[in-house]
């Protein structure tokens, strides 16, 4: 069946002009169809999509705390089992990058190693934004947050790398890992379809721009997202298994763009233009990271 | 009707299978390690139909309990202390969701310093999550209890978790002869499990665990309020109905030689058992004393035992947890249901047996003398029994 057609994220949530964790759940979704469940950890997507008494979803969901969907979904998997019902059914978690990467990292860890079909999806908008743009240890190197504050005795904003929470979740050698990035439909769609179509824990990395939190126009964010991609920052890939030798680039940019074209229209780099040196240390992580996988021009 | 020698683990481990509960999401934690541990084998060996989930916390446990209840099963943990400290976010929203979830505790001292021994701390910590209370004097009475639970929590005008509390290792690792029900005795007394409350169903989308306003919160706690009110005559009806069933009676309270007694003990969990050895051997020494056991804490049976209490001139809370800055749990609770009585018994708290410190018949004898000596004159409304005070003042100095 294709429900591609059909809305199961309802319009009229309080989402900011321009946030990108919209688009993310309802193409995940429209591939999911309607024997859904859904699994909300506490964040932005969860409280503008469910003031009581409205809410936006047309599919079953559960919101329980902010570092136990993968607990909850768990136990909503081993109930479905117990009344014979497992069969077709899809479990589906929502995570911020907070309540993947930090304080839920210890249910999903335990989730994947248990073995649930449950196929969780983060959405990354690299802090916590719900509670004001706090780092996160997914915000990246160089990010201005409200809590990597730069000023004159720290110039950088967030000093330390990014966790690399997909790479965490392949070594878990669950059966499937994927980065994905709305701004590039046809690649996130077929990663989402296989996904569903592959039984026990499933894990999906999204890129979701935040407009407020990373300081750009909301018009800007298919395109921000999309320069995440080209540049090399955000790459696009999958692992089934834990094979990391088998590592598969599913968009291999022709020319990676500088850096710099992703980090300029974004507020929370903006300091970055004064330390020219940093931007070259991101270059070099990007290339660093690309070594493996590009052939030599 | 078999009988059987079981741990108070076991007892809530047979109640799970007897219950016919379908999720069990639990995690190892002394003294309860033995249920996960119980529910594992008898799944392993086909008595039991049922998923057990061997999560990676007690906030997973919880959480996946809460996961499957909302899913419209039967779901049970069980956890102490340190597990229950820290599933304490979760404990409010089971109980803000509505959902029917049994949870047995192994009531145990909070750190630190470190004890793994009898407590009631544990459970009295989170008297206020909206959860039903029942504690067990024996390990028939854990079984028991944890079946009753479940009638009690399922019940449409409830819909609220229930947690049952046993004594660490005076209850969950000591053996004692358990009469064990015939499974269609408890098919008939607890019945199907009737969906009765909304579930993640997506034939019948909704959703749970909103973002609620100010404009609409206070009425979903006033719910909760209301829910809890209902189950006082609700947990009565399933005492009766069990009593009729398996000839069994229990009660919220329980009375032993309290008619004519002056001073009376109030006690909660295995303690009950020494004060009774306790009344016998003084009420052949000619005293009159008498002892009231509280069998439900949460909704707090505060008629009951003003009535049960009513000739009494001393009432002798036993606290097996202390608030500090204040008193004991119980003795709160005693003290505050009198609040509104004209004529109300001189009430003392007695702490003692933190720690799984043996609580005495030599304790509560000297209780007793404590409490018949306040019945003439002046007393101290908190008292520590059986502590090494002066050990304690070359440090903290005297009050
Ligand atoms: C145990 C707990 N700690 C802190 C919070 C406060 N809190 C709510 S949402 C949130 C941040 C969420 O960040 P993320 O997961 O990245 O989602 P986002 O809001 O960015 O979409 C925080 C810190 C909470 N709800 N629960
Ligand atoms: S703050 Fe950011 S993540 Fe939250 S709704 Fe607005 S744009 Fe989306
Ligand atoms: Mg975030």
């Amino acid at each position: 069946m294709n429900y591609e057609d059909m809305e199961f994220f309802a319009p009229g949530h309080r989402a900011c002009a321009g946030c990108a964790a919209p688009i993310i759940v309802k193409w995940v979704l429209k591939l999911a169809g309607p024997n859904t469940i859904v699994v909300n950890a506490t964040g932005c997507l969860e409280v503008f999509s469910t003031p009581y008494p409205h809410s936006a979803w047309r599919l079953p969901w559960i919101h329980v705390a902010f570092e136990n969907a993968s607990a909850t979904a768990s136990g909503i998997e081993a109930a479905l089992k117990a009344m014979g019902k497992k069969e077709g059914t899809n479990i589906i978690v929502f995570g911020g990058d907070g309540g993947t990467s930090d304080i839920g990292i210890q249910s999903l860890s335990g989730m994947a190693e248990r073995g649930h079909d449950v196929l969780y999806v983060l959405y990354d908008n690299e802090a916590y934004m719900n509670t004001g743009i706090q780092r996160s240890s997914s915000t990246p190197f160089g990010a201005w947050t409200t809590t990597s504050q730069v000023g004159p005795s720290k110039p950088l904003g967030k000093e330390e790398f990014k966790k690399p929470i997909a790479d965490i979740m392949a070594a878990h050698k669950i059966p499937y890992v994927a980065t994905a990035n709305p701004a590039f439909l046809p690649d996130f769609k077929a990663k989402v379809q296989k996904a569903l179509s592959i039984k026990g824990p499933k894990f999906i990395h999204t890129i979701s721009s935040c407009t407020t939190g990373w300081r750009h126009d909301p018009s800007k964010t298919i395109e921000i997202m999309r320069l995440a991609t080209e540049t090399g920052i955000f790459p696009l890939w999958e692992i089934e298994n834990g094979d990391f030798g088998h590592r598969k680039i599913t968009y291999m940019p022709k020319q990676r763009k500088p850096v710099e074209e992703y980090l300029k229209p974004q507020g929370r780099f903006r300091h970055l233009f004064s330390e020219p040196e940093k931007i070259k240390e991101i270059q070099k992580m990007v290339d660093d990271w690309w070594a493996q996988y590009e052939h030599p021009q | 009707m078999p009988m059987m020698m079981l741990k108070g683990n076991e007892s809530t481990a047979y109640a799970a299978k007897l219950a016919r509960v379908k999720v069990v999401p639990a995690y190892p934690i002394t003294p309860s390690t033995v249920f996960p541990e119980k529910v594992s084998e008898l799944i392993a060996n086909g008595e039991m139909d049922a998923e057990f989930l061997p999560v990676e916390s007690e906030h997973s446990a919880l959480s996946a309990a809460i996961g499957a209840a909302a899913t419209g099963v039967r779901t049970m943990t069980a956890t102490a202390s340190q597990g229950l400290a820290f599933m304490n976010e979760i404990l409010y929203i089971a109980s803000g969701m509505r959902l029917p979830i049994v949870m047995a505790i192994g009531n145990r001292a909070l750190a630190a310093p470190v004890n793994i021994w009898a407590d009631q701390q544990d459970t009295m910590m989170v008297r206020d999550s909206g959860w039903i209370h029942f504690y067990a004097e024996t390990n028939q009475e854990a079984l028991d209890l944890t079946i009753i639970a479940f009638k009690v929590s399922e019940n449409e005008n409830v819909l609220l978790p229930a947690l049952m509390g046993m004594d660490a290792f005076v209850l969950t690792h000591t053996m004692e002869p358990v009469n064990v029900p015939e499974q269609k005795d408890v098919d008939a007394f607890l019945g199907e499990k009737e969906i009765n409350y909304p579930v993640l169903d997506p034939s019948k989308p909704a959703t749970f665990g909103a973002f609620v306003f100010p404009e609409h919160y206070m009425e979903f706690r006033y719910s909760q309020y209301i829910a809890m009110e209902h189950a006082k005559k609700v947990i009565d009806d399933a005492f009766e109905q069990f009593n009729k069933i398996f000839g069994r009676g229990y009660s919220k309270v329980s009375g032993f030689q309290v008619e004519d007694a002056d001073i009376l003990f109030i006690t909660m969990g295995s303690m009950t058992g020494t004060a009774r050895e306790t009344v016998r051997k003084l009420r052949e020494e000619g005293e009159k004393v008498g002892l009231v056991k509280i069998t439900v804490f949460r909704p707090f049976p505060k008629d009951e035992i003003i009535e049960i209490t009513k000739n009494a001139k001393v009432i002798a809370v036993v606290d097996r947890n202390i608030s500090p800055g204040f008193a004991g749990a119980i003795f709160t609770e005693v003290a505050a249901s009198f609040t509104n009585v004209k004529n109300r018994p001189k009430i003392i708290d007695f702490i003692l047996g933190l720690g799984g410190r043996d609580i005495r018949v030599e304790n509560y004898e000297e209780i007793y003398k404590r409490s018949k000596k306040a019945m003439r004159g002046k007393f101290e409304e908190v008292q520590w029994i059986d502590v090494d005070e002066e050990s304690v003042k070359e440090v903290e100095g005297s009050l």
